[in-house]
């Protein structure tokens, strides 16, 4: 049996423990694992999250039980002072002794505090620890109380100082960040992205001071501003300090270790330092006369440690090492890769600056135009993984290399794929994961969900940024097998809505909790409850007051959630006629309620700003006058467009407003896989724009002609023929049928276009079902819809009219106060919602 | 002002409750859903998970945009963990914790619910 002592229990001492254990050869060793701090290895890099929960647990690299479970033996709390080299013994600060085999030193660095004048006041704080972060607590606390306004300042301007900037916004202080160099991030940002960036935090309340040299810390016994010259003060009443690292490397010192001129460790490519049995790990070593202050090189020296010490000496470290960084700075992206600054005489630049969107990206190319040399990404750094794995692999880029910046043109498919990369290329640079180890734990571990893949090969599990590369290596490589990914509709069901909706017909299921006991698993959620709801009233036409919580929220209310949590109210506008009569009612409502109102794509009124509790008031008001819920809150039928058709209109072929009105009122209330809207013209000219609805009618010479599965929205889609110059009731036939199978048919939030893009044989295959009934089920989905039509009611008067539904739109379940926090501002003569912040 | 509101609430642990404020009779609650109580000028979204006979309380603050609607909406699990989801950008955080489950937002406050005698009460710290 031997023994490694590893000194130091910070993250890469902690991953260092990991890897080592995790390896086969590992169980002829003991680890003994020193650590100062009085808890367990914790996630530094997170530290900020630390004044959102103040839970030091939740950061934890491992419980303090892991450890024991693993057989490492933690002493935290107890500081090595001294190694005595040549008897291979380590001397900790209450004087014990330990002998080892192998020494791993991973102290890791302490904050680097300048020497400026007055830095050991009270109020000056470093940002290091969770200890250094409760200490900040304290003193801010005491601060708030004497003063609600007080300011803070951040001394130093890069990645850590951000941070703590963010930590003096959590802790309700006015946040100021100071720095030497004329720029933000100077080691990762040019000045045009450290620009974006300030305007970005300037907006969210940062004050920003650069190309500031702090003269002295100002204050009697506790800080109350900072000197940068004569006359330029900035009066703060804290101070925290982020102005770099310094490696903990005493202990190599006074052992007599080959160090560094300018401190540090020296190691060579095994992680070794002048000392045979010593090795140094993470931000103490000095490597290629560097010490690297990122997470994902201290993890790769403790790999190679590891693998050095069980004698697998043919693992080194890499010559060069990758500084790219991604991450979110409170909330702003913000990434560079490769060479971000390059001179001119290296290569090209492209830039796309934004500041209106707080955006910047910028790419360096080769003169050739050949390869990606790096980049700058602020504000959004979806970009980043595919750039920064062509920059790794050096692909091959476009010719224009602005594609790989700007976003894909309408039609064009987005530059590469991540099946495209090679199998060396590392996908997750936290855990030294590669494309090749992801692909294989698919295709040869039987490992199926991006979940598995994670536990597996540990890919995703650091700071999570590959993740969306990841689900597309482990979603194509399952493709390239030829499996289909079952469609299910969450992890509850392990059905598609096809089958569900079979299943819920078949054992004539009414109630979702049994669904769930007899067919699912767990407690349901989000998506598996509206897609269970939509099923019930598919079948049943119950409407989404009897299941009220498997409903999503809008049907719950019966209403549009808007921005600031107030609601709109539509009632339903066949064909989108109305009478005077009706326009002032709902004209005068509007007025009562001071509602702002609005004409809809649709061709009705909508009315926004509604209180919870206001919304069956004004529906009461609009029953009286004779108008029903118009669903635009529902995965249901919305409006059936019309234009004037024959009556007015004098190139009109039929009468498109009565056949609208006729064909709403068949359709309202049946809800279905997502929304679907109709559209009826009065002849080709197509002022009524049926061909871009789910169904729609253009009266022709001779007949109807009836198109399905169009939409606008995102991906806009031109409906298609289903038949030609049919009369009015063989129109409506066909429809009932076309959408009661699109019913039972289409998976969760799938509108009619898509289901037709997917259905195989497409729209000729429609045609079969509906029209030659080639499936024998015409008379079903005739009766089914039948039922819909015959049962259909008013949600809204069943709302009203029963006190229990009505409970449930008040804000407040114990008062009979509104939500005081709803704010809206005018808008020409109307209002609108205060703008979000 | 935001900002400020978010303050007011800090998660809360069974240990640390100084006050158990009565709201309201449990039959009030929704079965499987939510509704929000008023606590001094707090509110708090309260979820009557029937299925496993449990409550659970938050702020009713979602941090995604600040707006006050967390009671409204669909509660569920996410491998084990009860959640809920905002009714407005389907945002969904642990019941438990209050993290942010489908993002990076930050987490939401949670405070501890007992039930005694039909009533529900919630543990707030001050």
């Amino acid at each position: 049996m031997k023994t490694v002592i590893v000194i130091g229990n910070g993250m890469v001492g902690y991953k260092f423990c990991e890897k080592f254990v995790a390896k086969q050869e590992s169980k002829n060793y003991q680890i003994l694992v020193f650590g100062e701090e009085p808890r367990p290895a914790y996630d530094r890099v997170h530290l900020s999250e630390y004044f959102e929960n103040q839970d030091a647990k939740a950061l934890e690299m491992a419980s303090a039980s892991w450890y024991t479970e693993n057989g490492i033996q933690l002493v935290i709390g107890e500081r090595v002072s001294d190694i005595h080299r040549e008897d291979k013994k380590i001397i900790t600060a209450k004087n014990r002794e330990f002998y080892y085999d192998y020494l791993v030193l991973a102290t890791g660095s302490s904050a680097f505090v300048p020497p400026i004048k007055g830095v050991e006041k009270d109020g000056v704080f470093v940002y290091r620890t969770i200890e250094d972060l409760e200490g900040m607590l304290a003193y801010a606390a005491t601060l708030k109380a004497k003063n609600p306004n007080a300011k803070a300042a951040v001394l130093g301007g890069g990645l850590l100082g951000l941070e703590a900037g963010k930590a003096v916004m959590d802790m309700g202080l006015e946040p100021h960040i100071v720095e030497f160099a004329p720029k933000l991030m100077p080691r990762q940002l040019d000045s045009r992205s450290s620009q974006v960036l300030q305007l970005k935090l300037e907006s969210i309340g940062l004050h920003i001071h650069l190309s500031k040299a702090t003269n002295q810390i100002l204050g009697d016994k506790s800080i109350t501003g900072l000197e940068f010259g004569e006359d330029d003060v900035l009066d703060v009443e804290m101070l925290i300090i982020s102005a770099g690292i310094r490696p903990r490397d005493e202990l190599g010192k006074a052992s007599g270790l080959t160090m560094g001129v300018r401190g540090g460790i020296v190691v060579d490519n095994k992680m070794l330092t002048s000392d045979p049995s010593i090795y140094a790990i993470g931000e103490i070593a000095l490597y290629n006369q560097m010490i690297y202050g990122l997470v994902a090189p201290g993890y790769e020296m403790a790999s190679v440690a590891v693998d050095q010490i069980l004698g697998k000496t043919e693992s080194l470290m890499a010559e060069e090492i990758d500084m790219s960084t991604k991450l979110k700075l409170i909330g702003v992206d913000v990434a560079s890769f490769g060479e971000p600054f390059m001179p001119a005489t290296k290569g090209h630049s492209v830039i796309f600056e934004n500041k209106t969107q707080y955006l910047y990206k910028r790419i360096n190319v080769s003169l050739d135009g050949k390869k990606l040399l790096g980049g700058i990404l602020v504000g959004d750094a979806t970009d980043y993984n595919m750039l920064h794995q062509i920059y790794l692999n050096g692909m091959a880029i476009p010719s224009d290399p602005s594609k790989l910046i700007l976003p894909a043109s309408e039609g064009g498919a987005s530059f590469g794929s991540a099946m495209d990369l090679p199998d060396s290329a590392v996908i997750c640079s936290c855990e030294a994961v590669t494309k090749g180890q992801v692909c294989c734990s698919v295709k040869d571990d039987g490992n199926e969900t991006v979940k598995d893949v994670a536990k597996a090969t540990k890919a995703t599990t650091g700071c999570g940024g590959c993740k969306p590369m990841v689900t597309d290596l482990v979603n194509e490589t399952l493709k390239s097998l030829g499996k289909v990914v079952k469609e299910r509709i969450c992890e509850h069901f392990d059905y598609s809505r096809q089958e569900l909706y079979d299943i819920v017909k078949m054992k004539d299921i009414h109630d979702y909790d049994e669904l769930l006991d007899t067919h699912g698993k767990g407690n349901g959620c989000e998506i598996c409850k509206p897609v269970a709801a939509s099923i019930f009233a598919s079948i049943y036409n119950e409407t989404a007051n009897k299941q009220d919580t498997i409903q999503d929220s809008n049907d719950r209310f019966l209403a549009n959630i808007q921005r600031n949590g107030t609601y709109s109210v539509v009632p339903r506008v066949a064909g989108g006629e109305i009478t005077p009569n009706q326009m002032i009612a709902m004209g005068r409502i509007a007025q009562k309620y001071d509602l702002y109102t609005k004409i809809t794509g649709g061709q009705r009124i909508d009315m926004f700003g509604a209180k919870l509790h206001e919304l069956p008031l004004i529906w009461e008001e609009l029953i009286a006058e004779g108008f029903e819920t118009g669903q635009a809150y529902g995965k249901s039928l919305r409006t059936v467009k019309s234009c004037v058709g024959s009556t007015w209109c004098r190139y009109g072929m039929d009468e498109s407003v009565s056949f609208a009105i006729e064909i709403e009122n068949r359709y309202k209330g049946i809800r279905s896989p997502h929304k679907f809207k109709g559209g009826v013209s009065g002849c080709i000219r197509e002022c009524a724009e049926a061909r871009g609805k789910d169904f729609g009618f253009i009266a022709v010479e001779g007949g109807w002609n009836i198109y399905i599965c169009g939409n606008g929205g995102a991906t806009p889609k031109h409906a298609v023929l289903l038949a030609e110059k049919v009369d009015k009731a063989t129109a409506i036939k066909y429809v009932d049928r076309f959408l009661m199978y699109y019913i039972r048919t289409a998976q969760p939030l799938m509108r009619t276009a898509t289901w037709l893009d997917k259905l195989e044989g497409g729209i000729d295959y429609v045609k079969d079902v509906v029209i030659n009934d080639c499936l024998g089920i015409v008379d079903q989905l005739d009766n089914e819809m039948q039922y819909m039509v015959d049962t259909y009611k008013c949600e809204w008067k069943e709302a009203v009219e029963n006190p229990e539904i009505r409970a449930k739109y008040t804000h407040f379940i114990n008062s009979e106060e509104t939500d005081e926090n709803i704010e809206f501002v005018s808008l020409r003569e109307q209002k609108m919602p205060a703008p979000w912040a | 002002m935001i900002h400020t509101i978010l303050k007011e609430y800090t998660t809360t642990s069974l240990e640390t409750v100084s006050v158990w404020f009565k709201a309201a009779e449990t039959s009030k609650f929704p079965k499987n859903g939510g509704a929000c109580v008023k606590y001094k000028n707090k509110q708090i979204a309260v979820f009557n998970f029937t299925r496993e006979g449990k409550w659970y309380a938050c702020q009713n603050l979602c941090p995604h945009k600040m707006e006050m609607v967390l009671s409204r909406g669909m509660i569920g699990e996410d491998m084990g963990t009860p959640k809920v989801a905002c009714p407005l950008h389907k945002n969904t955080f642990s019941l438990e914790t209050g993290e942010n489950l489908n993002g990076s937002l930050d987490a939401i406050a949670t405070y501890p619910v007992k039930i005694e005698n039909g009533f529900v009460y919630i543990g707030f710290s001050e």
